[in-house]
């Protein structure tokens, strides 16, 4: 998938060609070891086209890994925190899974392709980790990250773009399930997952085909006012729509080197994905104690008062520092300030009422502002098309 | 309702002093073994008609003396040869004798004399700090806890006791090897080279390894465990698996010989019990496992049935071995050039310098066979002739190194280190290679098979700092108890590690009642 011809230290996907074609601003950045956009023409626009028609993001860096084998549903019930065995054939699943002190090591989707067939989609590159797990299990783990690219079509449109694209009866297809399709001769899949929270869906194929995938979206999209979206934008999207990000709102466990700098699922706000009914998975017997002594920290959205984004705040009550924030944007659907923080306990519960501290420049001339902030208990952006089957013509 | 309180796989002498000590605080305890005598590595067998060979251990010299008061072993019948000096032929026949604080013998000059008295002075000293550590579980350095803050506090106040010279060396040597140890104290080759022996038995480890000053202060702890020298058991070896056995009956254990435990059941999230060889299942409140730690782990409990991270620190655990063992039943008593017929009862050794260890270690890493090696012999017969038919006598000498398995293999390989380690005793025993009546070479994959031992070796894992104390068999499962709910640690595997010593057995069963786990 790479193009080292040039030599360079960064890869390129195999979308690159037209990426770059189409990088207006000729902004880039470095995602996870690859050249890629950072906006394309307008954040804004951007931004609006995912949530008013459809914006296209290149996943392709993400880590793919399939397993197959015998014993691959006991297998990743014991790495990740939930139950493995819910998630159908065709279906795909959110999931975390953490190392033996219940810290969470990554966060990722689960895609199962067959009875004993899975594919992990990770943020973090997890080989080693992965090869450990394999001890004691009847499952051939296979690194498909260049075998497989993929792109984000998400948007309003996007379920009627992707039709024309010849993915057939889409709409029928539910949140969280997995379609095949056939696009010029090559495996195409579907699934209906995203980063965004609106209707949305992701693309996979072979990166033989990528290039044609790409120009013939765009084709069709066009009058659908298809548009490439760059990182910054999916960031607003995101933040808007409740996701956390590994590196930015927790530090992936295997990477940490200092004490305590790791985060449980409890402190991300993710206990709905601990399954202790589960006899066994990387954590249980930690996150178990953690259960009955508490957790150190509390993940919270917090609804800041004005329009500064709190980039970087700390969170007080009263005069005590009880937290910093991790990501915040102004949200332009819900038009409101979002921020996530990291909050001590007992802080942070849903309805606290905190104060960010927020600095700001204007002109090389800094300001200082005591945001008042409430902590909200779900996400700002719902978009009832996400969950709606079919999916709603736009 | 289960079929007892604790069920303890291996009836070897851990597992046997924790039976004892739960059995004798109330508790229901069953102990399971494959093999038929009890006592593991404590244990003896006739290796040919009418030779009753110490067929792992041959050497009791760091075994708890509290716990031969505890359960009473001496009336059980445990009976114990006197101290043993340790001699270290010599080519010349001027052999070296180190017998308490005293060395003599092989041209040894006053200089390296009184700094033998030096040197075991300070051994002395640093083993009494480590044993305020064996006789407790290993206390946690993070977790804030009143019982382990009372072990660091002991030893604490004793390392304050320490001169400042002491505590200097301490914090020195304990980390480096003992090859530069015996070089910073001592000139004369082979005195060097005896010390050092007493470092590296059992293990994989040459005098030039790193952790080889730990393993050797494990073992001088046996004088503050209550031992003055090394001796050997009256009767044998199995005479003091024996005793354990008879004890732990006599407190109300259950012993279960023959049949060997195939697997550790867990049920739900916790260990409920043991499958056995024969199919039969025993369920129980605890398993108590004083197999090695990669045996309990990986064999039988099963890799599918933990945490990842556990699963990994189990194939991390270092636990090989190049210590063989050579049994020799011989018509008559052997002659050594230089030797009396009473020092033949002595421990002898061929060491010749802590080179010739390393020149013998070398061949084991490329799974070759070494051409010099180096031999750690008893003769138990001399002072104990019931072992063998009137008049006749045994010769059993523990071997480094020699390879787990050799590139040329075990079937064509044996033959020929039988050959050869009879010619290296020829050098010093003239004549002894017609006395042998039969020979038995048992090598590290043979321990393994034989006594469960992964990688054959006898400590259940390597006795280095980064496997030792609070830290063995490794984070997470330390402290006797493991990161599965209902499984417990009672072997060598656990702190403070090997040796026929009876405390990880006795240290874990205190620990198991004073948790109310039972």
């Amino acid at each position: 998938m790479s193009d080292v011809s040039r030599d360079t230290m960064l890869l390129t996907t195999p979308f690159h060609s037209r990426v770059e074609a189409m990088c207006d601003l000729n902004d880039w950045g470095n995602w996870m070891g690859y050249t890629t956009p950072n906006a394309y023409f307008d954040v804004e626009l951007e931004y609006f086209a995912l949530r008013s028609t459809t914006g296209v993001f290149d996943l392709s860096p993400m880590n793919k890994y399939r397993v197959t084998g015998p014993d691959a549903q006991r297998y990743l019930d014991r790495l990740i925190t939930r139950d493995v065995s819910k998630i159908g054939v065709n279906r795909v699943g959110y999931a975390i899974w953490c190392d033996d002190n219940g810290q969470v090591m990554d966060d990722g989707t689960i895609f199962r392709l067959g009875e004993q067939d899975y594919r992990i989609c990770s943020y973090q590159r997890a080989d080693d980790w992965l090869a450990w797990n394999k001890l004691g299990f009847d499952v051939t783990i296979e690194n498909e990250s260049e075998a497989v690219v993929g792109l984000a079509v998400q948007g309003p449109t996007s379920c009627t773009v992707l039709t024309l694209l010849g993915c057939h009866d889409l709409n029928q297809l539910k949140p969280f399930g997995i379609a095949h399709y056939t696009f010029e001769g090559q495996p195409l899949m579907v699934s209906r997952t995203g980063f965004t929270g609106d209707l949305g869906y992701e693309v996979w194929i072979p990166p033989e085909s990528a290039e044609t995938l790409w120009d013939q979206l765009f084709q069709v999209g066009h009058d659908y006012l298809i548009k490439p979206i760059g990182s910054y934008a999916l960031e607003l999207a995101r933040i808007e729509a409740g996701f956390l990000q590994a590196n930015v709102d927790f530090m992936p466990a295997e990477e940490v080197v200092r004490v305590g700098r790791t985060r449980s699922p409890f402190e991300l706000g993710l206990s709905w994905l601990v399954d202790f009914s589960k006899p066994l998975f990387n954590g249980r017997s930690a996150l178990l104690k953690e259960q009955a002594n508490g957790s150190r920290y509390r993940f919270a959205m917090l609804d800041v008062e004005g329009n500064k984004p709190a980039e970087h705040s700390f969170i007080l009550k009263g005069d005590k520092q009880v937290g910093t924030v991790t990501s915040a944007a102004w949200c332009p659907t819900a038009k409101a300030n979002i921020a996530y923080a990291q909050i001590e306990m007992p802080y942070g519960a849903a309805g606290d009422e905190l104060v960010a501290e927020i600095y700001y420049q204007r002109e090389l001339h800094w300001t200082r502002l005591l945001a008042p902030c409430k902590v909200i208990d779900a996400p700002i952006f719902k978009s009832p098309k996400r969950w709606q089957t079919p999916a709603p013509p736009h | 309702m289960t079929d007892y309180d604790a069920v303890i796989i291996g009836a070897g002498h851990n597992g046997l002093i924790c039976a004892s000590y739960l059995a004798k605080a109330g508790k229901h305890v069953m102990v399971i073994d494959g093999r038929t005598e009890p006592g593991g590595c404590a244990s003896s067998r006739e290796f040919t008609p009418g030779f009753n060979v110490s067929d792992c251990a041959q050497w009791l010299s760091q075994f708890d003396q509290s716990i031969v008061k505890d359960l009473d072993l001496k009336g059980a019948g445990l009976s114990l040869g006197k101290a043993k000096a340790t001699i270290s032929l010599q080519p010349d026949a001027d052999h070296l004798i180190l017998d308490g604080d005293q060395v003599s013998g092989a041209g040894v000059d006053p200089v390296d004399q009184a700094a033998y008295r030096d040197f075991r002075e300070m051994v002395r000293s640093f083993a009494k700090l480590m044993t305020t550590l064996y006789r407790n579980r290993p206390p946690k350095l993070v977790e804030q806890n009143w019982t382990d803050r009372f072990t660091l506090m002991k030893l604490g106040l004793k390392l304050k006791m320490l001169s400042r010279e002491r505590l200097r060396d301490l914090m020195r040597v304990v980390m480096i090897n003992i090859y530069d140890v015996m070089n910073e104290h001592f000139s004369h080759p082979a005195l060097k080279s005896t010390i050092a022996l007493d470092a590296v038995t059992g293990t994989n480890m040459g005098p030039r390894s790193p952790n080889t000053v730990y393993s050797y202060l494990h073992r001088a702890t046996g004088e503050h465990l209550g031992q003055t020298g090394t001796t050997q058991v009256i009767g044998g070896m199995g005479a003091l698996g024996k005793a354990l056995a008879t004890t732990a009956e006599k407190h109300g254990a259950t012993l279960k010989l023959g049949t060997a435990v195939s697997a550790i059941d867990k049920t739900g999230d916790r260990v409920t019990g043991v499958t056995l060889a024969s199919g039969e299942t025993v369920s129980a409140k605890i398993v108590i496992s004083n197999a090695d730690p990669t045996t309990t782990f990986r064999d039988l409990l099963g890799y599918h049935q933990m945490e990842a991270g556990m699963a990994k620190r189990t194939e991390h655990y270092r636990s090989r071995s190049g210590t063989a063992k050579l049994h020799l039943a011989l018509s008559a008593l052997p002659t050594f050039t230089g030797l009396t017929e009473a020092q033949l009862s002595e421990r002898l050794v061929i060491t010749p310098s802590m080179d010739s260890m390393e020149t013998a270690l070398n061949p084991m890493k490329y799974r070759e066979l070494s051409s010099g090696h180096i031999f750690d012999i008893s003769i138990p017969t001399v002072e104990d002739p019931g072992l063998a038919p009137v008049g006749e006598h045994m010769l059993t000498a523990i071997v480094h190194y020699v390879p787990f398995a050799p590139d040329i293999g075990w079937e064509a390989g044996k033959p020929r280190l039988l050959n050869q380690l009879l010619e290296e005793l020829e050098a010093y025993a003239p004549g002894i290679g017609a006395l042998v009546k039969a020979s038995e070479l048992v090598v590290p994959s043979d321990f393994e098979a034989s006594h469960g031992m992964t990688g054959g070796n006898w400590h259940h894992g390597e006795l280095s700092i980064d496997q030792a104390l609070m830290m063995r068999p490794f984070p997470g499962s330390t402290q006797y108890a493991t990161a599965v709910d209902g499984l417990y640690l009672c072997g060598a595997g656990a702190h403070p590690g090997g040796s026929i010593q009876g405390l990880p057995g006795r240290n874990a069963a205190k620990e198991i009642l004073k948790r109310g786990a039972l």
